[in-house]
């Protein structure tokens, strides 16, 4: 019974194997990126710039159809173009971060809608919102994986540097000259992984799962080398169990992923020991000094 | 001190003809100086007087509008800064020890290993401010005293030949200030140049050997008790440090030589 369900699905399908392969690479360097995002008080940078790729892979399909390096390579020029813009705008001007890249998430959006509008095509963008996770082909799924590799390659590299971006942005550009490159860096990382997850999840889930294990790590440690993996493996085992319930009920798998990671998050918000709900309404007896 | 540009030891920081402005509107006019290696410097004047901005332009953040800063080949990101109101995050998960270690990050890169001869120069600079056996803190944690003085733990392992305090000793209580203070003829003895902004004049005359007052424009610049006399302190406070909005161009050239 218990294999029936939680391994026969992977032993049987290769589709299933696939597309858990794709989710978990997703998962593991998404999440790393997510608890970044959170500290830098840019959670909704994520979703601003899933929306500034979407209008780049609908261009994409337009030109070259359903084909995989079209679609990837629009989405990762418009991104890559909001995101640098959006940072240059910050930096040059006196707008900050996220009213710039509000406005310009607006507009690559309103370009993406009318270019697809001229171009009088019925094109069905469910499989960028929603992705196909069932349908991961080999080179989706080495895409997938060859981001998830670099991504975490370069947060261990570059991961001082992070550090000191977030904590304290002003002396890092006093010590460095790559200081200013940082966040240029860093919202790089996110666009690669947003354009890598959409084949697997779609744009808006692909956020999801960058930001839900995150948060939900957060609530349980202080420790930012702990919090990292403790994402990594939270957004694994959420791709995991959604699969199994999307195989099992029939749910559409990208949402499933995600309702799965929901579920933790509400659980670490009730139960979480560096935060959650039950710890700061009943905290532990003080100590002596 | 003097106005005559003589060949420059390694290390002084010489003050060309310096102009510095928000939006056109000067917040220093014109100012020559010579800060020599191993020197101690209190910056002091009203508000508003330009000194804050002064800072910034030593640390290479703001760059002059006109004249210069001759650093004498000494790469400004050798020159430690600690702002009025550092920007840092203290919502952000590290403890003390990596925090004050991370002063070492010119010194080992980016991407550097902290070798275990960095985490001793952490320890010890913690022992000297007085926050021994507290690394693993974290600093949101920390009351704004403790603060402080991890901030001055940090400049102790940045180790740098020049370094600039803006009001350090703004928001502490009188003993952290004291113990902090005694830092600084430290910092001089080792031949660092050290330039703070200060409001507590008693602070400048006690630990500062030399003093710029500054309203804008130099009013003095010398031995501190020759700088921080009642009519110099009445000339400071009698710019007017309103701003201007219909102020015209200024006509006074910004060729080197000139003087006032």
């Amino acid at each position: 019974m218990i294999t029936e369900i939680f391994i026969a699905p992977f032993a049987d399908y290769e589709f299933m194997r696939r597309a858990l392969m794709g989710s978990v690479a997703l998962a593991l360097s998404g999440a790393p990126l997510g608890v970044f995002l959170i500290l830098r008080r840019m959670s909704l940078a994520g979703d601003a710039l899933s929306h500034a790729i979407l209008p780049g892979a609908a261009v994409g399909y337009l030109v070259a159809g359903l084909s995989l390096p079209a679609m990837t390579f629009g989405g990762l020029v418009a991104g890559l173009l909001i995101a640098f813009a959006t940072g240059l705008a910050s930096r040059l001007t006196t707008l900050r971060e996220d009213a710039s890249l509000a406005a310009f998430y607006l507009v690559s959006l309103a370009l993406g809608v009318t270019l697809v509008s001229l171009r009088g095509s019925n094109v069905d963008l469910l499989h960028v919102l929603f992705g196909s996770v069932l349908g991961l082909d080999d080179a989706a799924l080495m895409l997938l994986a060859g981001v998830s590799t670099l991504t975490l390659a370069t947060l261990a590299v570059f991961y001082r540097a992070l550090v000191l971006d977030t904590l304290d942005p002003m002396f890092l550009r006093q010590t460095t000259a790559m200081g200013e490159a940082i966040p240029f860096l860093f919202l790089t990382l996110v666009v690669l992984n947003l354009v890598a997850g959409f084949h697997a999840l779609g744009t808006l889930m692909a956020v999801g799962l960058i930001m839900l294990p995150a948060a939900s790590a957060r609530l349980w440690t202080v420790r930012l080398a702990a919090t990292l993996p403790a994402s990594a493996a939270i957004g694994a085992a959420c791709a995991y169990v959604g699969l199994v319930f999307s195989y099992v009920t029939g749910a559409p798998t990208g949402p499933a992923i995600i309702l799965a990671a929901g579920i933790v998050y509400f659980l670490s918000l009730v139960f979480g020991r560096a935060g959650g709900l039950l710890r700061l309404r009943r905290p532990r007896r003080h100590l002596e000094g | 001190m003097t106005d005559t540009p003589a060949p420059a030891a390694p290390g002084t920081i010489r003050l060309v003809n310096l102009t510095l402005a928000y939006d056109r509107h000067p917040a220093v006019h014109h100012l020559d100086g010579v800060i020599a290696p191993g020197e101690a410097l209190a910056v002091c004047g009203p508000n508003g007087a330009g000194k804050s901005t002064l800072l910034k332009a030593l640390a290479g953040i703001l760059a002059p509008l006109g004249g210069h800063i001759d650093r004498s080949g000494v790469d400004a990101r050798n020159v430690a800064y600690l702002p009025q109101q550092a920007d840092i995050d203290r919502d952000f998960p590290i403890d003390l020890g990596d925090f004050v270690a991370l002063g070492a990050t010119r010194r080992v890169g980016l991407m550097g290993r902290m070798a275990a001869a960095e985490a001793i120069r952490a320890k010890n600079a913690l022992k000297r401010v007085g926050l021994d056996g507290m690394e693993e803190r974290p600093i949101g944690t920390l009351s704004g005293g403790q603060m402080q003085r991890a901030l001055f733990a940090r400049l102790i392992v940045q180790d740098l030949p020049v370094i600039l305090l803006d009001e350090p000793f703004g928001a502490i209580d009188d003993a952290t200030a004291e113990e902090l203070l005694g830092l600084i003829p430290e910092w001089v003895t080792e031949g660092r140049s050290v330039v703070a902004v200060l409001h507590d004049l008693d602070l400048a005359r006690r630990a500062f050997p030399q003093t710029l007052l500054l309203a804008r424009q130099r009013i003095a610049w010398g031995p501190t008790a020759e700088v921080l006399t009642p009519e110099n302190l009445a000339r400071a406070r009698a710019m007017s440090a309103a701003y201007d909005r219909d102020a015209r161009e200024c006509l006074i050239d910004e060729t080197e030589t000139h003087d006032h």
